[in-house]
């Protein structure tokens, strides 16, 4: 369990992070989305006391996480895959944190064989490794003290479709057996199949803390497609039920309704339909409609949701 | 419930990795000592670096005692007696240029074990496995004094008896039971860890590989040559620095100065610097945002 409060975090005159609160329960897996520059790795830091907070504060599992003298066996964490020394191999990286926190070495092989580094490719130098390898040698990092919350920022960059199936599964196993998994990234479609709960962030400020289904339910264009020889005699029937439409030629765009009921109304007014589409916003609609207003980095058109 | 998947995890069997883990064995300096002990011989440059260092600062000393060999027949016998009544062989069983090249090398080989962690972002790693930092600095700090001072008495040990072979082959070399003898080896043996530390302090001020080598360059070898022995606060001032706490210490003789100061005097200074850089390197990383 990790809840935040409060949370605050500001260089100089820049405001990371303001204001954050939310909790990231166990037994579930959590992503943390928001667009480039929103705050996500400064919240992790903070959840690591890497980084100091301004204002608020953070705990996992009821303690500051530097009040803890090692930290392996309560929280496992890849920030960034990069953070390791390339002239080491990855048994001997590992070998150095599971000494420092008592943890036997041949779990350093289990985690290794784990992540499939094991044998030749584990005693290679990590300066050689691919950024995919690298990812999986952070995840072995992370997985090293079995620990009951892990924290992963970005952990799909640089991973083959295999990898990133691979990572999926283990995420799942890992939420299966109780523990916290709180997963960073900045694309909602690899959050989609990944997370049961969602936080979202924007500018250092939370945008939303629910369920994946729910907010996917918050999607702008949910709706549904109609198209029909009367577009305006259909219309008229569908605004008058409560229903808002934007009709296209033969087309319909109708919000408010769901399809059953609007097949239902037409069969009543005797109006022909030819199709009769329902259409779930995908989950990205939602994200970018979502922080549209608050992408640090915009372009020219990022601004308008698709 | 969100989609099939999570409900199929839930209903799935037991799980293979305990949902509670055991509670975790308590923590003990010993382990960081230990890690950082491995971490140091896992890096392939370390022995290098150690092995390039230690010959560089003994064929500094080796080539100083060859050079008076070799030239020990061309000069007259009055030299060759204000030589030895001078105590000249001993000054050559670790010389001021070997000194400096110490000093370089074992700044070096300090700044690195902490700027090499910053400068890949391992830092971040290990301080996330190990949040008590101050005890991450500490042990860090213990495992390069430790090394430092072993190479440290390998080449000043090695130095002398090399150096005295070599003199000896004109009659001239001393036994380590010469008056002084010991304390030269020790105070050059000591310079290595005492400077390692500074270059640690350094890199742990700094983070950042050009500027800790310079700054620690600087500190070590540049001040003492812009203060004078011969006046009084620029005299104090250099009474202070570790380079000439090692001259007042392998000093042979009783040279005339100015300023004159204690051995126990230099001794305090190289504990002095030693102390204080630990101290700073541990606050500094203990303080800042990682």
């Amino acid at each position: 369990m990790i809840e935040v409060k409060d949370l605050t975090k500001r260089f100089g005159a820049t405001t990371a992070v303001k204001d954050l609160t939310f909790t990231v329960r166990p037994g579930r897996v959590t992503g943390f989305l928001g667009p480039n520059g929103a705050g996500k790795s400064t919240t992790l830091r903070m959840i690591l006391g890497l980084n100091a907070p301004t204002g608020g504060s953070v705990t996992v599992g009821g303690l500051a996480f530097r009040d803890r003298p090692r930290g392996l066996r309560h929280v496992g964490a890849l920030l960034d895959a990069g953070d390791v020394h390339g002239g080491r191999s990855a048994a001997a990286h590992l070998a150095v944190l599971a000494r420092s926190n008592r943890i036997p070495r041949r779990r350093v092989d289990e985690v290794l064989a784990e992540v499939g580094l094991a044998g030749a490719a584990g005693r290679r130098r990590v300066g050689g490794f691919s950024l995919g390898m690298k990812q999986r040698l952070g995840i072995a990092t992370a997985l090293l003290g079995d620990p009951p919350v892990l924290l992963f920022d970005e952990p799909l960059n640089g991973l083959d479709p295999e990898g990133v199936l691979w990572v999926r599964g283990l995420f799942r196993r890992l939420a299966g057996a109780g523990r916290t998994v709180f997963v960073s990234s900045h694309l909602m479609s690899e959050m989609e199949n990944t997370a049961d709960e969602l936080i979202v962030i924007g500018r250092g400020e939370l945008i939303a803390a629910e369920s994946l289904a729910r907010f996917a339910a918050r999607g702008s264009g949910a709706g549904v497609t109609v198209r029909t020889p009367r577009p305006a005699a259909l219309a008229e029937v569908l605004t008058a039920a409560g229903g808002t439409v934007s009709q296209d030629g033969p087309l319909l765009a109708v919000t408010g309704l769901d399809a059953s009921r609007i097949g239902d109304l037409a069969g009543r007014h005797a109006l022909p339909l030819h199709e009769l589409t329902p259409r779930t916003a995908s989950l990205e609609d939602a994200f970018m409609k979502l922080t549209a207003d608050s992408v640090e980095y915009a372009t020219g058109d990022a601004g308008e949701s698709r | 419930m969100t989609n099939s998947r999570v409900t199929g995890a839930r209903e799935s069997p037991a799980p293979a990795v305990p949902t509670v883990p055991m509670p975790p064995p308590a923590a003990r300096f010993r382990d960081l000592l230990a890690a950082e002990w491995l971490k140091l011989w896992s890096l392939r440059s370390t022995p290098w670096a150690y092995l390039i260092a230690a010959l560089a600062v003994i064929g500094f000393n080796v080539g100083q005692a060859y050079d008076t060999y070799r030239y020990w027949t061309m000069e007259n016998t009055a030299d060759k007696a204000r030589f030895v009544r001078d105590g000249i062989p001993l000054a050559e069983a670790f010389t001021s240029n070997a000194a400096s090249i110490l000093m370089l090398a074992a700044g070096a080989i300090g700044a690195v074990t902490v700027v090499g962690e910053y400068g890949t972002g391992l830092i971040r790693t290990t301080f996330a496995a190990v949040p008590a930092r101050r005890s991450v600095l500490a042990a860090k700090a213990a495992v390069l004094a430790g090394v430092t001072t072993a190479l440290g008495a390998l080449i000043a040990a090695v130095s002398f008896f090399a150096t005295q072979a070599i003199l000896a082959g004109r009659d001239i070399g001393v036994s380590a039971g010469h008056p002084g003898a010991l304390r030269v080896i020790v105070a050059s043996a000591l310079l290595t860890p005492v400077s390692a530390l500074v270059g640690m302090a350094v890199g742990a001020l700094l983070r950042q590989m050009g500027t800790t080598m310079v700054a620690t360059f600087v500190t070590l070898l540049i001040l003492p040559l812009v203060v004078s022995p011969g006046r009084y606060w620029s005299a104090l001032l250099a009474h202070a620095l570790p380079y000439s706490a090692w001259q007042r210490l392998t000093e042979v003789g009783s040279p005339v100065v100015a300023y004159p100061w204690s051995q126990a005097g230099a001794w305090t200074v190289y504990g002095a610097w030693a102390l204080g850089a630990v101290v700073l390197a541990v606050f500094t990383v203990d303080r800042r945002d990682q």
